[in-house]
């Protein structure tokens, strides 16, 4: 499902938002034949059925949205947060505007970019597609929360230096959260399997041979990622 | 004598980038990334209609959902003086009356901002900009340049040109005459465009932004609102990708700095993606007719390009479509014509390889269908028609390393394996064709200023009112900095992207290297020279009384030629008892530069695959030969043409902004529907820089590479389709449809 965003239908359609996994695409699937796939049903299914009802309740109140925060107890890069958040607040505009974790990027909001990728219990996930009251208690990693500490890169991090795999580095997060990711998932065996599988996150800059040269160094180094 | 770790650093050397720690930690801040205290969320509810005015505006639901603050309109907005100013525009980048966000009831194209309305969180002020209600008096409008071609004007800022006679093509023996079309190409960086506007009193505003020239932004705004240069503070650090959707001041910007004047608060305004497509400028379609006649033997005797790019009803965007047409090749006969049709729709902006990159694939194709007329090679005809000097002007090139990215190139793509006759190459299933082409992009330099300032510590603080919107311009000041001060890259930072630094030009057209590029060279240079007088002056140097012939700067620190002793940076601070030394400098080209014709060049080989059944066409490898002068720093350097490759291969098959003309509405406006090269599209690459220094352009040696890689591109991919399959596809994006 693509969701198309207008004003008037935004914040509608934020409710029926899709937590997806890129690395759960089948490996001939392109980032738009997997986007259509990923169903409504699928939606439903993933959001708890208080939020459902809140979110009913809120939106059928035409003019007068008093929604209800709700508590959420979140791991963040290893840190429990005790949250009260809006049932429609995603889980990225929950870390860029309410935690101030502006390391995830936001460059659709629609599901199509994968700069917002982050890591939920160990998977890549887009956080503009997932609620924040979806991730009670969840492990959330972010890239901030990558690095084993402020002195030393996780090996990632610093393949992308090393190679120049970002050029105005929006996407960087993202690219770097969702190459963690293929590796742990055991997809970047081959250069046409880490392509496959690296093609959920847009590049503008166009610096995906430096990418793919990052990831294969990570992959033959064999360091734990 | 202080010790220091050198790395060398020095010009050239393919240095990891400074900010890229930063980059990859997630500390780089972006311009939707600042969270001031008392930070308010604006969301702009856009027209549904095309052409018209507003009827009627209703904002009481949305004024009373919660935590909302204010919806601005165009009957509450502050004003902005400048809006008054009327058509008279000097000095602006295009002709015409600017947008004006909230002046009036009018709407000029679709998704048009109508009204923003501000909320204490980001959540509720979507919600309530669903709320607003907007009645329109609709007029009939019109979007499809295809139809609207007799409605063509000359553009107020002409670009035409001839020498010789016009039309001269029609009589050569040989002759080619075809129509290309290329479509509206969306920027769409994958930072969508931001702005967090405070007014800090009532005539002094801070905006944060993305930026591609901070100076241009405060001087828009200082115009806007009739405000002094000091009382105007934009603040652009990291820019998460422009590629000229950056150049100028946009709704977002205007919306916030009235929002916040109407709260008193700051506001936060981001775009939405599909805002995107059409609130900050797109490459605009264009339709261009080639004519080439040469002799029998390949020399061309006459050449025309009449090209047609389309505009908005308010503003005439003209870009260097014809450009490359007039100085690429030698031919004494050459006319171009340029013209505009005015649309109900926002106006076009310069979008990477602006002008030249859709100006070229009609030229860069039709020269590849004059040498298939030719029977002759098309390596062979372009260098055939090699233009010894700037055919333009006539001016000598100030350098032109063009036959060397041709020998090159070739021998590195293999060119003298391809079998020049369509259909003729395989590889399995697919067809192989293989295509090339040239490039050729300004190479200018304007003047620009830097700040050096030396620290106690001996360490070095360069600052420049510039832009690093990808490129690395942090990484290679830093270089040119470190080269000339003889210091070790750790101990130089450079600072940029806030418009109370020095003086600097934009980020665009690819000038960026030569111009501030000389600047922090040249201020180097006169901090060395003070630095100099300081420890030759001054009694208790080690250095008192040397003379300067004697004298050589490396590893922090003057000292005497082929001799230890000397002394450090920090060592004449303290002598001279200086906290700190700092000088300003400006910087520009000598008069000599107007001698010479100033470009950059390159050429492009290509091997496509292509599907015979499904018409599927995959760029399988480039070699991208060019001479963008001396290199800063061979890795950044590469990677700029890494993207124009990958920029390349989304305008040859992919890219094209869709308008619905019944509604005036784009139908593709997400990076699902709007085609962009993924990982999987991407070739293997191979980067050739012939870095040769340019003697002219600047002190550095340096020309420009920003947009180089990206001129020719299309045609070399469109050539190589036309191998591979016998079809000339003659309008973009190269998509299966049209070739089964």
């Amino acid at each position: 499902m693509v969701i198309q965003a207008s004003n008037s239908t935004v914040m509608k359609n934020r409710t029926f938002s899709v937590l997806i996994n890129p690395g759960q695409a089948p490996p001939q699937a392109g980032r738009r034949d997997f986007l259509k796939q990923s169903s409504l049903l699928t939606a439903l299914a993933l959001t708890p059925s208080t939020v459902l009802q809140a979110a009913e309740t809120v939106l059928g109140t035409e003019g007068s949205p008093t929604a209800e925060n709700i508590p959420v107890v979140i791991e963040i890069n290893g840190t429990s947060r005790s949250l009260s958040v809006e049932p429609r607040v995603s889980l990225l505009d929950l870390l860029r505007e309410q935690l101030d974790m502006t390391g995830t990027k936001k460059g659709c909001d629609y599901g199509q970019c994968g700069a917002c990728t982050v890591h939920v219990d160990g998977q890549r996930v887009l956080a503009c597609l997932s609620l924040a009251v979806m991730m009670q208690g969840k492990q959330v990693t972010t890239i901030e929360g990558l690095a084993e500490g402020p002195e030393r890169l996780h090996p990632m991090q610093e393949a992308f230096i090393k190679h120049d795999g970002f050029q105005c580095g929006y996407c960087t997060p993202g690219q770097i959260m969702s190459a963690v990711g293929c590796l742990r998932e055991g997809h970047a065996d081959t250069e046409a399997e880490i392509r496959e599988y690296m093609s959920g996150n847009i590049c503008r800059c166009g610096a995906y041979s430096n990418i793919i040269a990052a990831i294969e160094e990570v992959k033959k180094g064999g360091q734990k990622v | 004598m202080e010790e220091y770790t050198l790395k060398p650093g020095q010009i050239g050397d393919p240095l990891n980038r400074v900010d890229g720690r930063l980059k990859v930690t997630g500390g780089a801040r972006y311009a939707a990334e600042y969270n001031l205290p008392g930070i308010t969320f604006g969301v702009l509810t856009t027209s549904t209609i095309t052409k018209g005015r507003i009827r009627a505006i209703d904002t009481k639901a949305a004024e009373k959902a919660p935590g909302v603050l204010a919806v601005v309109t165009h009957k509450n907005s502050p004003k902005v003086p400048g809006y008054n100013a009327g058509t008279d525009n000097e000095g602006s980048r295009v002709y015409g009356q600017e947008f004006r966000v909230f002046y009036d009831d009018r709407i000029y194209y679709n998704n048009q901002p109508v009204a923003l309305v501000i909320a204490d969180t980001l959540e509720r002020a979507t919600y309530a900009a669903s709320l607003v209600s907007v009645t329109y008096n609709e007029d009939k409008h019109q979007t499809n340049i295809k139809t609207q071609t007799e409605k063509a004007i000359k553009p107020e800022r002409p670009e035409d040109y001839a020498r010789g006679e016009a039309n001269a093509y029609k009589k050569a023996p040989v002759r080619i005459e075809q129509d290309y079309h290329t479509p509206i190409h969306v920027h769409n960086p994958m930072e969508p465009h931001a702005a967090t506007a405070v007014w800090e009193t009532n005539d002094k505003v801070i905006v944060y932004n993305k930026a591609q020239g901070v100076k241009l932004a405060q001087k828009d705004i200082m115009k806007s609102f009739d405000l002094k240069a000091e009382n105007v503070r934009i603040h652009s650090p990291f820019v998460g990708g422009a590629f000229g959707s950056s150049s100028r001041i946009w709704p977002q910007e205007m919306a916030a700095i009235l929002g916040a004047k109407h709260v008193g608060r700051p506001v936060k305004v981001v775009l939405k993606r599909d805002q995107v497509f059409n609130m900050v400028g797109y490459r605009p379609r264009s339709i261009q007719k080639v004519g080439l006649g040469a002799t029998a033997d390949g020399k061309l005797i006459g050449v025309t390009h009449e090209a047609m790019g389309l505009t908005s009803t308010y503003e005439q965007f003209t870009e260097r479509i014809v450009h490359p047409t007039k100085s690429l090749y030698s031919s004494p006969n050459l006319n171009a014509v340029y013209k505009l049709v005015p649309l109900d729709l926002s106006t076009p902006c310069w979008t990477r390889g602006p002008g030249e990159s859709s100006g070229s694939f009609a030229l860069e194709s039709a020269m590849d269908e004059l040498a298939y007329a030719l029977n002759m090679d098309p390596l062979t005809l372009r260098l055939k028609n090699f233009a010894d000097k700037d055919p333009e002007n006539d001016k000598p090139w100030s350098s032109n390393f063009l036959k060397t990215c041709y020998e090159q190139g070739a021998e590195r793509f293999g060119w003298s394996k391809r079998n020049p006759k369509p259909r003729s190459m395989r590889a399995g299933d697919m067809l192989v064709g293989m295509g090339m082409s040239a490039g050729i992009y300004k190479a200018e330099r304007a003047p620009a200023s830097a700040r050096a300032k030396l620290l106690a510590d001996g360490s070095l603080v360069v600052q420049s009112a510039a832009a690093d919107v990808g490129p690395g311009t942090y990484t290679i000041m830093t270089q040119i900095a470190a080269d000339t001060m003889g210091l070790p890259v750790g101990k130089v930072r450079f600072e940029l992207g806030d418009s109370s630094f020095p003086q600097a030009p934009p980020q665009y057209g690819s000038h960026t290297t030569a111009s501030v590029g000389s600047a922090v060279h040249d201020v180097c240079v006169a901090l060395k020279q003070r630095l100099q007088e300081l420890a030759i002056n001054k009694q208790g140097s080690a250095l008192y009384q040397a003379s300067a012939d004697d004298l050589v700067f490396a590893d922090n620190a003057i000292r005497l030629k082929g001799r230890s002793n000397g002394v450090t940076y920090t060592e004449i601070l303290k002598l001279n008892n200086l906290p700190e030394l700092e000088v300003t400098k400006e910087s520009k080209s000598g008069p000599e530069k107007e001698t010479f014709s100033t470009k950059s060049f390159c050429a492009t080989f290509i091997e496509v695959h292509v599907h015979p059944a499904t018409g599927m066409v995959q760029v399988k490898r480039v070699v991208s030969a060019v001479d963008a002068g001396k290199i800063m720093n061979l890795k950044t350097a590469r990677s700029q043409v890494l993207g124009s490759t990958i920029w390349g291969i989304g305008m040859a098959l992919m890219e094209e902004g869709v308008i619905d003309h019944r509604f005036g509405r784009y139908m593709n406006k997400d990076l699902a529907e709007y085609h962009v090269p993924v990982c999987a599209d991407t070739p293997d690459i191979d980067v050739i820089l012939i870095d040769k220094p340019d003697p002219i352009v600047s002190p550095t040696g340096a020309k420009g590479i920003g947009e180089i890689g990206m001129v020719g591109f299309a045609a070399a991919v469109a050539n190589a389709v036309y191998h591979a399959t016998g079809k000339r596809i003659r309008e973009l994006p190269i998509t299966p449809d049209k070739l089964v």
